[in-house]
């Protein structure tokens, strides 16, 4: 499947299972538009006070705002538990 | 990588820890102290017996931030050589998990290297762990005596 043009969502631990897969390929821009296409179940978990983003690999802010270009990585990362 | 630097690795397949430790400790002659731990799936008998434990990790951000710690790490403490392997995937009781070792002139620089990268791979590295008991898979939090852990240091 040809990816370009497109931006992909990856969903951790849990949020996998939630969602259903492990990532989504998406329309690139802002990201509360994205969010709005998706499961509305899905997108309250992914915006969960305790999920961490990650843009390409790159924790954001709290309050960021964040759009997504074509090719970008969009990660959702609930706490971890390692070790 | 030369013996000053640290060897950081992810492996999806199980490893051998006494070979492990074997070639750190040969790489190291000049260490006067090595000091090593092993976290390994923990055999629980009854009726929640772990059959199964997964840990899943995420290639742009997990390796990534194992090798940061341990440059924090070698930062720290007067160090000559850190190893730290983790392992993803599925394992079973008894299978390594996580081995630690630093080594280093005096022993309490090992030592405390050595905690404080344990402490750290467990609270802050990029980790999600799920066990499969006799009800099924379940996704487990982190303990809120792992972020205690981590406030030590």
């Amino acid at each position: 499947m040809s990816t370009s043009g497109l931006a992909k969502l990856v969903f951790l631990g849990r949020l996998e299972d939630i969602a259903g897969m492990g990532e989504l390929a998406v329309t690139p821009g802002p990201l509360e538009h994205i969010l709005a296409a998706l499961d509305p179940a899905l997108a309250v978990e992914l915006l969960g006070e305790r999920v961490r983003m990650a843009l390409n690999g790159a924790l954001l802010g709290d309050n960021e705002a964040v759009v997504l270009a074509e090719g970008d990585e969009l990660a959702f990362l609930p706490p971890v538990s390692g070790g | 990588m030369p013996d000053s630097g640290a060897a950081v690795r992810l492996l999806g397949e199980g490893f051998s820890p006494a070979e492990e430790m074997a070639t750190f400790t040969a790489a190291h002659p000049e260490a006067g102290g090595i000091v090593s731990f092993l976290g390994q799936v923990r055999a629980e008998p009854g009726a929640h017996a772990v059959e199964a434990l997964e840990l899943k990790h995420y290639a742009a951000m997990t390796l990534p931030g194992m090798e940061a710690l341990a440059a924090a790490t070698r930062k720290r403490w007067a160090l000559d050589g850190l190893l730290i392997i983790h392992r993803y995937g599925v394992m079973r009781a008894g299978d390594p998990i996580v081995l630690v070792a630093a080594a280093a002139r005096h022993r309490r620089d090992a030592f405390a290297a050595a905690d404080f990268a344990m402490d750290h791979l467990k609270s802050q590295s990029w980790f999600w762990k799920r066990e499969k008991t006799a009800s099924g898979w379940r996704w487990i939090e982190p303990r809120p005596d792992d972020h205690r852990d981590r406030a030590r240091w």
